[in-house]
């Protein structure tokens, strides 16, 4: 059984279609780009899988170790291991990250019917994983992303994806907004979560990403459609040709 | 449906059985007849056992009161209130004067004891949760005075407050143990003329709090008292008297609750602070009144007046409030800044949810030289509320070197509900600085996603962005407080969004 399947998936947005008709299959431990252009619909497709209000599914399914996503709240589909880091992830202030990650990751288990972190053992997990990720500790005392750079931000999804081990983990464009430095770290960070039995779907704008996170599958998206899928020599090709000759085939 | 809307769909319903506190206690009770009159106040000033002066000062305020008019500028708006169709004195029966918690009412007790509240001369908070990367905190004491209806029905660790010199008493004793302390401040800061339920308080209050700090002293523990309502129909009225004397320090917490009940009920509760040189006082309060069902029926009229004096120079008052109960808060915590150098503070967070109305605020009054003062109001409005900040600095003409700053933060939660600002600045000498700002902003959801995809359910992410909003005046109440409360808001904000 597939870990994710998308199957024909139309979705709207106030009254207009922005999915129309897709479909994706992923298996436990393998990693998937998707690629297209601004406004083809990726993050659309992220947000519908994590559940985010405001979208409209007119027609098809998403299956999630073969149980109907669609018919999940947003916290029950984090709890059963859906994880999206943000293209932007937001602020919170006045709340602490340390904070957040601790009644996350509680609200989490307890949904699953786990018993919660004692506070040793949370704080031994955050040191470690926040240490391999280069997050000081006096970051996880500020408000949840409150004056991050784009490298904190994007470094604290990371740190969260770790903590939470999730079955599945979107990245909406990680590579937005950082430079070189910035990008290998947070690249690094992701590629310690590869285990055979966690599959990633990496979103991505530019081909510069998949030279840190190696997919083992690449999906070129463009006006709502998968138009191409291959291995991880189709995002090459891209980088060559650009996105032109599938905007005109979709 | 995006999630702020799908919150406003779910604020629509205010979830009455969230109130947690609203039990009856089954007692026999005494009651005055219904309304009010010279002989009810005689009633009640017989039932206190009070001396002559004090009647007179009752009936002085009685006589000043027929003559007076309810205001209606706040932002309020309420059926008119049948001043006769209230009872104005209930106490638990039998009333005989308590010498130990033993002789009080079980029931009573059991009641305190499901609010959370330790009559029992363990009195430590329970509950309370180390942050992440801290120590449990330092077990404090707090020495309690529970008010239960019209009567102060338990005070613990008298002793030991004894042997500091702090006299903490109700006040109806020590109207009649320390006259002359009582005679010398009471009124002294809300005159019995002040305004129409101020008035009202001075007539018929039974019973409050007292407290006086000598010279020098910093009070051993915190001081705190709890005020219920159990009786129907029964308007609660009560006083407190602070007095810091030169050099001393004093907090004081103060918290409420109140069974469920259809009708409205009515508490004109007045406050005096007084703090001479060098003192200062530091009350909070925890608002947590019934604050009406989901047709806004029902629910507590808290209509307060509550004021401080920095009569010394250099000294401090610092008002903290949590207010999230109540049908209708018209309350504003002042500061009288009549001491050279003194400083006023005023933190409040004020929630408003269903059909509660809140018009609250404070009052910076700077009489002294070189006076300070700082206002952090915090207010958050969801359901079909309407939350209201009302204001007011002056600056007297010999105030120079007046300075104040205030930062008045609105949150709204959907689209019903209504946030106000109404700042009234008064600067008569050219040397003071007074700063305002003030934000309104609606709870953002992309924030809300955020939480929930993290896991949290619609409620604990709005009860989280909500603590985090007001965090800064959070700060300000004493540890085990901060905790309770910060329950509280998330319980204010359940019945917003389940
Ligand atoms: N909330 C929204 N309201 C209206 N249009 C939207 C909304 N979200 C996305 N769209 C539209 O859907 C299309 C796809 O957007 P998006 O999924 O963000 O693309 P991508 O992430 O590939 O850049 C765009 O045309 C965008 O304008
Ligand atoms: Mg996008």
């Amino acid at each position: 059984m597939a870990l994710l399947e998308v199957k024909d998936l139309k979705v709207r947005v106030e009254e207009r279609e922005i999915l129309h008709g897709l479909s994706l299959t992923v298996n436990e431990g393998e990693v998937h780009a998707i690629m297209g252009p601004n406004g083809s619909g990726k993050s659309t497709l992220s947000h519908v899988i994590a559940g985010k209000p405001g979208y409209e599914v007119t027609d098809g399914q998403i299956l999630f170790k073969g149980e109907d996503l669609l018919e999940m709240d947003p916290e029950e589909r984090a709890a059963k291991g859906v994880f999206l880091a943000f293209q932007y992830p937001v602020e919170i202030p006045g709340v602490a990250t340390m904070t957040f990650l601790r009644t996350a990751l509680n609200a989490q288990r307890k949904a699953r019917g786990e018993s919660e972190y004692s506070t040793p053992d949370f704080l031994k997990k955050v040191r470690e994983v926040s240490k391999s990720l280069n997050i000081p500790q006096d970051m996880l005392k500020r408000g949840v992303n409150v004056g991050f750079s784009g490298g904190e931000k994007k470094r604290n999804e990371v740190l969260q994806m770790a903590l939470f081990e999730p079955a599945l983990c979107i990245l909406d464009e990680m590579d937005s907004g950082l430079d070189i430095d910035a990008l290998r770290i947070a690249a690094d960070g992701v590629n310690a979560l590869r285990t055979p039995k966690r599959a990633m779907v990496v979103i991505t704008h530019y081909q510069r990403l998949l030279n840190y996170i190696i997919p083992d599958f690449v999906h070129v998206m463009s006006r709502g459609r998968v138009v191409k899928s291959g291995d991880k020599q189709l995002a090459l090709e891209l980088e060559e040709s650009g996105y032109a000759q599938f905007e005109e085939a979709a | 449906m995006p999630a702020v809307q799908e919150t406003v769909e779910r604020v629509k319903r205010i979830d009455v059985d969230q109130y947690r506190y609203g039990f009856e206690t089954l007692i026999d009770s005494e009651k005055a007849p219904k309304g009010l009159s010279e002989e009810i106040v005689k009633f009640i000033s017989q039932k206190k056992n009070d001396p002559a002066w004090m009647l007179q000062w009752r009936l002085e305020a009685y006589r000043r009161w027929l003559t007076m008019t309810e205001p209606t500028w706040a932002r309020v708006e309420y059926p008119k209130i049948d001043f006769q169709d209230i009872y104005y004195y209930a106490a638990p029966k039998p009333k005989k004067a308590v010498s130990s918690l033993d002789e009080i009412d079980p029931e009573i007790l059991k009641t305190y004891e499901k609010l959370g509240i330790p009559l029992r001369e363990v009195a430590m908070l329970e509950g309370i949760e180390p942050k992440v990367g801290e120590e449990d905190p330092a077990r404090r004491k707090i020495a309690v005075d529970a008010v239960f209806d019209s009567v102060s029905v338990a005070t613990t660790f008298k002793a030991e407050l004894k042997k500091a010199g702090v006299i903490f008493m109700p006040i109806s004793e020590a109207i009649r143990e320390h006259p002359e302390l009582v005679q010398k401040y009471l009124g002294s800061v809300v005159p019995t003329s002040d305004n129409f339920y101020a008035t009202l308080n001075s007539a018929v209050f039974s019973d409050g709090s007292f407290v006086y700090v000598p010279p020098g002293v910093r009070c051993p523990m915190e001081l705190s008292t709890y005020f219920r309502i159990n009786e129907r129909n029964t308007g609660q009225f009560e006083r407190t008297l602070i007095i810091a004397d030169k050099g001393s320090y004093v907090s004081y917490l103060e918290g409420c609750t109140a069974p469920q009940r259809d009708e409205n009920q009515l508490h004109a509760a007045v406050v005096e602070l007084v703090a001479l040189d060098d003192a200062e006082i530091k009350y909070s309060t925890v608002q947590n009144w019934y604050p009406g069902n989901s047709e806004g029926k029902g629910g507590i009229y808290n209509f307060v007046t509550k004021r401080g004096d920095c009569r010394g120079a250099h000294s401090k008052i610092s008002w903290t409030q949590v207010e999230t109960g109540s049908a209708i808060t018209w309350k504003y915590p002042s500061c009288i800044l009549r001491g050279d150098n003194s400083r006023g503070e005023f933190y409040s967070i004020a929630i408003s949810n269903g059909f509660q109305q809140v018009d609250s605020g404070t009052k910076m009054i700077h009489l002294g030289k070189n006076t300070s003062s700082r206002i952090i109001s915090k207010g958050i409005a969801a359901g079909k509320s309407q939350n209201t900040y009302r204001g007011l600095v002056t600056a007297h003409r010999k105030a120079t070197g007046a300075r104040n700053f205030t930062a008045c933060d609105s949150l709204l939660i959907g689209d019903k509900c209504g946030a106000h600002t109404v700042p009234y600045i008064e600067a008569k000498n050219s040397s003071a600085t007074f700063e305002h700002e003030a934000t309104t902003s609606k709870i953002s959801e992309d924030v809300l996603f955020y939480c929930i995809q993290r896991g949290l359910s619609q409620e604990e992410a709005v009860g989280l962005v909500v603590n985090g909003f007001v965090k800064d005046v959070l700060q300000q109440l004493p540890m085990e407080f901060a905790v309770e409360a910060q329950k509280l808001i998330s319980i204010s904000l359940e019945g917003s969004v389940g």
